[in-house]
């Protein structure tokens, strides 16, 4: 999918004078048909609706297929790709910095449910203020098709090994952890996300937005439990994705409310429950119940699952200075010459 | 011999000698022995402490060294003059390793006297004399110890206002618990005072040696240094020893680096573990921030991936190691300078870094101060390479001058400077010295912005896998490195015109000197290098050619230094000795002169 907006003679600008062609980064290197892209899109398309100015926006991001994302949007803002799902960290040291960033996490499942899993919740566990997006598949992409923590019990690999262990859930590992913004959506269904990241962009804090966005490349051969044929012959649990040819999505509008089949163009199916776009679920265990029951039936539930807005973000915990510590200068840094006076004297 | 009857016959020894206390950890016997390490301070003698301490909240044994030295020698000397044995379970052990002569001190009922003939002993009923002088019995067992300050006042000459006066500074503000203690103080002495009749050998006569000067370790030594350098990010984790260099800067930044309304200009978080404290001194320092962690050779290790990054994507950061004795836990509580390797060339791939190397506690002072401009300037991970022998000791010192320098940002580029020119190429040597400019992140009109990574890159910040982008890239990187060589600290040199040479560095400075004076005394004069910083700078390399023979004195198991100069000096390589120390014990001076004298 492409990043670059319909042709039209007059793109249209938004209040910062800005086109959607504004909010785009490099070329995508991965997959063709791969859903990171859409989400990609997606960013752009919120960012833009929402006027975020790009120029005061941290892109940062782990190792793997998703983390190499922030280089395809937003050409005007700063990008950190860090080390493998140490990112958080990252991000925590330069929101301290500058607490005028805008920080957006790009982060996988491997990232942030594997190698990442400890600095991912201290992260959520300080607020630390940032739009989180895991992108995830179920499988490591980059070293080509292992599985990752969010893979399903029961589901084979490529090669056939099976996975025998239970999944890590990152949404209701969130709501433990009292992340106050927590989302799950789907590549497919552009709108939703849109919806779901400008949600995020207002939000104070770090919000966790879990994407299944499934690997067109790992995960669709017939013997994953991911794979179309697989999905056809069985009902598959709705969370098991990763195997859906995503080349020819449709946008996906699904009522508030109910449960609904969504039939792909290749004949692939998936129930989604989705939840009210006023629905404000600010009851964590009730928020975790419904989740879970949902899961247990083989849907997936998407939408915006749980939100407590009104914590304050780790900045302010810290009760920083209005301006960003990184430009304060020597006359607010640096003790007088009384200071060590003072000091040299308590040591004598 | 009984405490009444000390024998005349012992050497005597005035502002010279070594006292060891054995306690037990948790026993509140620190305080006490800073309060007489303090008092010998007070009477203008120089002084230092040594607290050997075990990886123990309470019950372990400890051990504290004090040597009080007219000369103003401050390394730990091998031999004591005096113990006081306070810890019945090691009581026995420590009077077998004695050395011959020395005055013994103990708790009476662990009844010492015989099992051996050649010490002094002093036994002391501290039970009964802690039961008369303090009603509240809960509080006998840390009273008894400023039992024994009394008695070696009393002992040794020293005016017991003088302990008076450093337990009011100790426990500043306490009156309930100075007045207890002082009681306690006054106690001892009066029994000593009734009860030992002849003259002790050993003697404080009142000096004016250490007239202005303070009393403090390296870890807060360096705190008050990047409180003063302006740190604004500290993403800690605790580790023995370098906690206290973290708690003491979170002190002193909330003391005075906050602004009239109570906001902090300064962020200090405790991170989960260090590489989650690396990775937030990357982003802050990324961001713009003056950041920094501290940490021990345990937490280097796990810092070494996200260190690989700051080097190769050219991020500041300071990186305080106090070093303990490793590998792995290793004894966490003994010294070593063990990180030498592993500061040096931290990470994967071909990695230089600069280090610094504080040898007394105004370095640990600048050295913190002056870490922020550098690792701003080369846009690098900045290591500060101290130990607990210099971290976790009270060390005399000249009072720390005010640093008037202002601090260099490096290579910054603002939104006006962005917007004067051409292109902005974040890696390009527009300068011919390796270093690029950079931009932060929020600077606006995103002229500046770039994408920071560790994989291959080119002059533009972008990806590459480029062979000749990568060879460009490492190769300035190099020379980036090479350039540090005009600003870091340069060696001190004492002594000139022998054709040997001693290289040291760091917390063996002191041990060092004294032995370089010792061999001068029996006719072997050698010169002295202390090396202060990685890369090796001119004077160096001069030090080295102008010598035949060196003799590298550190501390560890492999001559780390001395292979960094074999490596760095080839053609000089025959020319370096190893005299080295790792035992976990602060390096004493007779050691080297020994070594020295053995490998001459």
């Amino acid at each position: 999918m492409s990043n670059a907006p319909t042709a039209s003679s007059v793109p249209p600008s938004n209040k910062l004078g800005l086109t959607k062609q504004d909010y785009v980064g490099s070329k995508s290197t991965l997959c063709a048909g791969c859903g990171h892209d859409s989400i990609t899109a997606q960013l752009i398309n919120a960012a833009w609706e929402m006027n975020i100015d790009a120029t005061r926006v941290a892109k940062l991001s782990g190792i793997g297929c998703s983390s190499k994302t922030p280089a395809y949007f937003f050409n005007q803002a700063w990008g950190f790709n860090a080390v493998h799902g140490r990112m958080p960290s990252v991000a925590t040291g330069a929101s301290m910095a500058n607490r005028n960033l805008i920080n957006i996490g790009v982060s996988g499942d491997g990232d942030s449910m594997s190698i990442g899993l400890g600095q991912l919740c201290h992260m959520i566990r300080r607020n630390v203020p940032i739009v989180y997006i895991i992108e995830d598949n179920g499988v490591y992409g980059l070293t080509k098709g292992q599985f990752s923590a969010t893979a399903d019990k029961g589901s084979v690999l490529k090669y056939g090994s099976i996975n025998s262990l239970e999944p890590i859930d990152p949404v209701t590992l969130a709501i433990e952890l009292g992340c106050g913004f927590v989302a799950r959506s789907f590549s497919g269904n552009p709108k939703q996300m849109n919806a779901i990241l400008k949600a995020a962009f207002a939000y104070e804090g770090t919000s966790i937005i879990d994407i299944v966005s499934p690997c067109v490349t790992f995960n669709n051969h017939d013997s994953s439990t991911k794979s179309y044929k697989n999905i056809k012959d069985h009902e598959m649990p709705l969370h098991e994705l990763g195997f859906v040819a995503f080349n020819e999505l449709e946008n996906v509008e699904i009522p508030a409310g109910e449960s609904k089949t969504v039939s792909f163009p290749d004949g692939s199916k998936v129930t989604f429950r989705n939840i009210h776009e006023n629905y404000d679920p600010t009851d964590a265990v009730a928020a975790t119940k419904l989740i879970k029951e949902s899961l247990s039936k083989n849907e997936l539930l998407t939408g915006l699952l749980y939100i407590r807005p009104g914590s304050p973000d780790f900045n302010k915990v810290l009760n920083l200075v209005d301006e960003p510590l990184a430009t304060l200068d020597l006359q607010a840094l640096k003790p007088s010459p009384q200071v060590l006076s003072e000091i040299m004297e308590s040591l004598t | 011999m009984s405490s009444d009857a000390l024998s005349p016959s012992l050497d005597v020894r005035v502002n010279d000698f070594s006292i060891q206390i054995a306690t037990v950890n948790g026993s509140g016997s620190q305080t006490a022995n800073n309060v007489l390490m303090r008092s010998i301070f007070q009477m203008g003698v120089p002084v230092s402490g040594k607290n050997l301490f075990p990886s123990n909240i309470a019950g372990l044994p400890t051990w504290f060294t004090i040597r009080a030295s007219a000369q103003g020698y401050t390394a730990r000397r091998a031999t004591n003059e005096m113990l006081i044995l306070m810890n019945p379970e090691t009581a026995k052990e420590d009077v077998q390793k004695a050395d011959g002569g020395c005055l013994v001190i103990y708790d009476e009922p662990l009844k010492l006297e015989g099992l051996r003939n050649d010490l002094v002993y002093c036994p002391v009923p501290f039970q009964k004399i802690v039961t008369a002088c303090c009603p509240e019995p809960k509080l006998h067992k840390l009273v008894k110890n400023m039992i024994y300050v009394g008695v070696t006042c009393f002992l040794l000459n020293i005016e017991p206002e003088e302990a008076k006066k450093a337990i009011a500074k100790q426990l500043k503000g306490k009156a309930k618990a100075i007045e207890i203690n002082v009681a306690a103080i006054e106690a001892g002495f009066l029994w000593a005072k009734e009860n030992i009749k002849n003259p002790s050998p050993l003697k404080v006569v009142r000096d004016n040696k250490t007239l202005g000067k303070i009393i403090v370790d390296g870890n807060e030594a360096s705190a008050i240094g990047c409180m003063f350098a302006g740190v604004t990010v500290l993403a800690w984790y605790p580790i023995t020893p370098a906690s206290s260099l973290s708690e003491s800067l979170i002190d002193y930044l909330e003391e005075y680096r906050k602004t009239p309304d109570g906001k902090s200009t300064y962020a200090v978080v405790q991170m989960e573990d260090e590489l989650a404290s690396a990775g937030a001194v990357l982003g802050a320092g990324w961001a713009g921030a003056r950041s920094m962690t501290t940490t021990s050779g345990p937490g280097i290790s796990l810092m070494s991936e996200f260190i690989g990054l700051g080097y190769f994507s050219e991020i500041p950061g300071v990186f305080f190691n106090v070093a303990r004795t490793g590998p792995s836990t290793g004894l966490p509580t003994r010294t070593m300078q063990g990180d030498i390797d592993i500061c040096a060339k931290c990470s994967h791939g071909d990695t230089l870094h600069i280090n610094l190397y504080p040898g007394n506690m105004q370095e640990c002072f600048e050295f913190a101060y002056q870490s922020f401009d550098l690792a701003e300037r080369f846009q690098t991970p900045i290591f500060v390479v101290s130990d607990l022998d210099l971290g976790m000791q009270n060390w005399m010192s000249d009072p720390f001058s005010y640093p008037d320098k202002p601090y260099d940002r490096g290579k910054v580029l603002n939104q006006q400077q962005l917007s004067e020119i051409k292109e902005f190429a974040r890696y390009r040597d527009v300068d011919n010295d390796g270093i690029p400019y950079r931009s932060l992140p929020g600077t606006p009109g995103g002229k500046g912005a770039y994408f920071t990574r560790g994989s291959g890159h080119n002059d533009r910040a972008l990806y590459s896998e480029k062979p000749e982008d990568y060879v460009a890239l490492v190769d300035r990187l190099k020379r980036k490195y090479y350039s540090a060589k005009s600003f870091v600290p340069k060696p001190i040199l004492r002594g000139n015109g022998s054709d040997s040479g001693i290289i040291a560095f760091g917390s063996s400075d002191p041990a060092v000197i004294e032995a370089q004076d010792e061999l001068g005394r029996m006719g072997r004069k050698v010169d002295y290098m202390r090396l202060r910083a990685l890369p090796f700078t001119s004077e160096v390399d001069e030090f080295i050619k102008s010598k035949k023979m060196i003799y590298v004195v550190e501390q560890n198991r492999d001559g780390q230094m001395a292979g960094l100069f074999k490596e760095a000096y080839p053609a000089d390589a025959a020319k370096f000795i190893s005299i080295l120390h790792y035992n976990g014990l602060a390096l004493d001076a007779q050691s080297i002169v020994n070594e020295i004298v053995s490998k001459s």
